[in-house]
């Protein structure tokens, strides 16, 4: 098996047709009419080489929830949705509160291959919200964890979050806040407004995520700290944000792929795969969010990718868990939802989906760009396909994905983790040779 | 009818040929023998995940007045208690060969649910869901206004030019959502009247007058005064100060009650909490149509199970 690859004719995201030599690892060169001894030839006439994509957000479920995904399967679908790297999201069972748990986590994707998995830890032992978890521990592991979160619960405590945003500090941390105010939200089931009304759902009103953020961004401020909001969902947090920004404050937020298409409309059906936590919210709020998006008021898009078995959507729609996978559809949602609209380009995409997001969770082994002598994290994407999305689409564990039945632009071919083929010609590379690789180049980063 | 799930999309036909056949419902239950053969062999599910014995025993006298066969499902008590999930409950009714299932769940839109899973079969007749919708309460409801507005000459009307005034915890009540839709569509003109925060936030689609102060909605003369019950418990939630309180400025108590011009009609669903929403004396008014609305709801139940049960099922 070789692991030196030579990408033929393709358009990088400023449209610059180039080929591409992947070589120990790395992106070894790049130019017109390459070769490479003993490489295979992968031909990308027509497709798109975007920076392998960074997620900021994942749930994968592992250690304590493997039913619902385990670290391989989750990276399998990320692989498949052309992400080479992935941030776990601290809610697993152990939480990811001390530095045992995050180094299992970082363990299992080395194992695994087909993505970077970058531990996220919890920023309140056990995610209840009453005591710091061992911060600079998760960050001198070997995990060296730098994003923490509580995220799926919200920092309520405005005297913890103040200190977790100060505590930090001393290592550039950052905290990604769930921007969800509790008393205002129980029993929330859907967006609080005109549809909530009529369906006699309990409502999630805008201004218990929206209050949160002003708080933070102003405690942000206070303590000279960095902090990241996660899931933005509505038109009033992007107005909030962008106040902040012209402040000065250091405030970065993402926003899901899922809010950027759908909205609460879908929930007159009480199909169960529509429900979500942030919920899905008013038309007028995916218009803001898009627009956010394009001017750089929201940073980043980032997936909130949830896997959940079967049975916890196949019921009524208040039992139903939160949560919908997002992995192996995000690019073509993003795509369909603001690059379509003519609002981001490939540039753009490249951006909030690889540079951004890394930058964000301070890892510096992805979104440096397709550029000689960066790691060889590149995915390679047909912008002019169409599928109608389907089970056969996903490949991770959970089905829960609300785009079945839609038509999507846009298809990943392959992606390329760490200089190795994870997804060739639109199929997962097999689990053994995935982590064949994986293993060769740890034993060859000792030698 | 393939199921009845909410009032919202029953059109204006379909909601006047229910409450005519209700009537003929109403007529036999005159005569001395009130058994119909009607739906013999058939067999109709209740399927009850909430207490509800006035609803459940309406649902049942209704289906064994038309011969069917009952089954009463009781959430408590039974596996659902000890996890079985909806679907499992209702691919278990689905293999006993249920032709209806008459559901009462807490989750708004779990009939819809089951009507739409391929989980089963059965028409599916809501008796209640959460704080969304429940149709025959709306359906017996209309049944009521229009048997005492027309009289016997009731077949064929609508509730045309008839000002409806609903009074109480509108934001949790399935009642008061039937209501709106079932009695607009059938030509009345809906007024709500509740402590704001009883009222959800948004309600632009709503086709419905909102107002806050009780004597001000007397004052305009409503055909139709309709009391909610208020659960005294929504007081802990800080919805409205105390029980005292909402009975001074939401009750129907003795002195508006004297002031409603004597040919109103005060409607309650029941159960009533007499001296909070509604004082003994408005209750037993001759006014008042509570004894009516229990009576006419086994025979808009009838008709809703027939017109699900009998001749070609529509898919």
């Amino acid at each position: 098996m070789t692991n030196t690859y030579l990408i033929s004719g393709a358009a990088l995201p400023d449209g610059t047709r180039t080929d591409i030599v992947l070589k120990d690892g790395l992106i070894a060169e790049l130019g017109t009419g390459l070769s490479a001894a003993g490489a295979q030839r992968i031909d990308a006439d027509g497709l798109v080489a975007l920076p392998g994509l960074v997620d900021l957000h994942t749930h994968l479920r592992e250690p304590g929830y493997e039913q619902s995904e385990t670290v391989l399967t989750g990276t399998q679908a990320a692989a498949a949705g052309g992400f080479t790297a992935v941030f776990a999201m601290a809610n697993t069972s152990p939480v990811a509160d001390t530095a045992g748990v995050v180094e299992q986590e970082l363990s299992l994707g080395e194992q695994a291959g087909y993505a970077t998995v970058q531990p996220i830890g919890a920023v309140t032992v056990g995610l209840a919200g009453e005591q710091l978890a061992e911060l600079g521990a998760m960050a001198s592991s070997r995990a060296r964890v730098r994003v923490f979160s509580d995220d799926g619960a919200c920092v309520w405590d405005p005297v913890l979050m103040r200190r977790a945003l100060e505590y930090v500090k001393s290592f550039d941390g950052v905290i990604a806040q769930h921007a969800q105010e509790p008393r205002l939200t129980v029993g929330a089931q859907m967006n609080e407004g005109a549809v909530s009304g009529e369906l006699g759902l309990t409502g999630w009103p805008a201004v218990a995520e929206e209050s949160i953020i002003a708080r933070d961004v102003l405690l942000a401020e206070h303590v000279g700290s960095s902090l990241h909001i996660c899931h933005v969902s509505t038109a009033g947090s992007v107005d909030v944000l962008r106040w902040a920004k012209a402040r000065g404050i250091r405030v970065t937020a993402e926003v899901t792929p899922h809010h950027l298409l759908l909205d609460e409309e879908l929930v007159r059906s009480f199909d169960a795969r529509y429900k979500v936590n942030p919920p899905l919210r008013r038309p007028e709020d995916v218009l803001a969010l898009r627009e956010a998006l394009a001017d750089g008021t929201i940073d980043i898009v980032a997936t909130d990718h949830a896997p959940h078995p079967v049975e916890s959507k196949d019921c009524e729609w208040d039992a139903a868990a939160n949560g919908m996978v997002g992995l192996e559809s995000a690019l073509s949602v993003v795509h369909a939802s603001v690059v379509e609209s003519g609002q981001l380009d490939w540039t753009d995409i490249a951006r909030v989906l690889s540079s951004e997001p890394a930058r964000i969770g301070r890892i510096t082994s992805h979104g440096q760009g397709i550029v000689a002598g960066a790691p060889g994290q590149v995915t390679l994407y047909d912008p002019s396909a169409s599928r109608e999305f389907g089970t056969a689409d996903l490949t991770g564990k959970g089905v829960n994905s609300p785009f079945f039945g839609r038509t999507l632009p846009g298809r990943v071919i392959a992606t390329f983790h760490n200089g190795f083929a994870t997804v060739l010609d639109g199929e997962l590379r097999p689990t053994e040779d995935v982590a064949r690789f994986a293993a060769e180049q740890r034993m060859g980063a000792r030698v | 009818m393939r199921h009845l799930l909410s009032t919202r999309d029953l059109d204006l036909d379909t909601a006047i040929r229910l409450l005519d056949v209700a009537e003929d419902m109403a007529d036999t239950q005159q005569r001395e023998v009130k058994k119909l053969p009607t739906l013999r062999g058939k067999t109709v599910v209740n399927l009850f995940f909430e207490d509800s014995t006035r609803t459940r025993i309406s649902f049942e006298a209704a289906a064994k007045r038309l011969s069917a066969d009952v089954i009463n499902f009781s959430a408590k008590g039974s596996s659902v208690s000890k996890g079985e999930s909806l679907k499992d409950t209702a691919q278990t009714l689905q293999a006993m060969g249920a032709d209806a299932v008459v559901i009462r769940h807490p989750a708004s839109g779990a009939p819809q649910t089951l009507a739409t899973s391929g989980w089963i079969d059965a028409g599916i007749l809501n008796a209640g869901d959460g704080t969304h919708e429940h149709p025959t309460q709306a359906l017996l409801d209309a049944f009521t206004i229009r048997k005492r507005v027309h009289g016997a000459g009731s077949r064929g009307k609508s509730l045309d030019g008839l000002a409806v005034t609903i009074v109480g915890d509108i934001l949790h009540s399935r009642v008061a959502r039937s209501n709106v839709w079932l009695l607009t569509t059938l030509g009345a003109t809906v007024t709500l009247v509740a402590p704001p925060t009883l009222v959800p936030v948004d309600t632009r689609n709503w086709p419905v007058t909102i107002g806050y102060d009780l004597d001000d909605a007397l004052a305009s003369g409503p055909d139709v005064v309709m009391m909610l019950r208020i659960q005294g418990e929504r007081m802990r939630d800080a919805f409205f100060p105390n029980s005292r309180e909402y009975s001074r400025r939401w009750g129907l108590d003795d002195g508006r009650l004297h002031r409603l011009e004597p040919t109103t009609i005060v409607m309650h669903p029941g159960p009533m909490n007499r001296g909070l929403e509604i004082s003994a004396a408005a209750a037993d008014s001759p006014m008042s149509t509570v004894r009516e609305q229990v009576t006419n709801g086994v025979s808009v139940r009838m008709a809703a199970l027939y017109l699900l049960l009998s001749g070609d099922r529509e898919n």
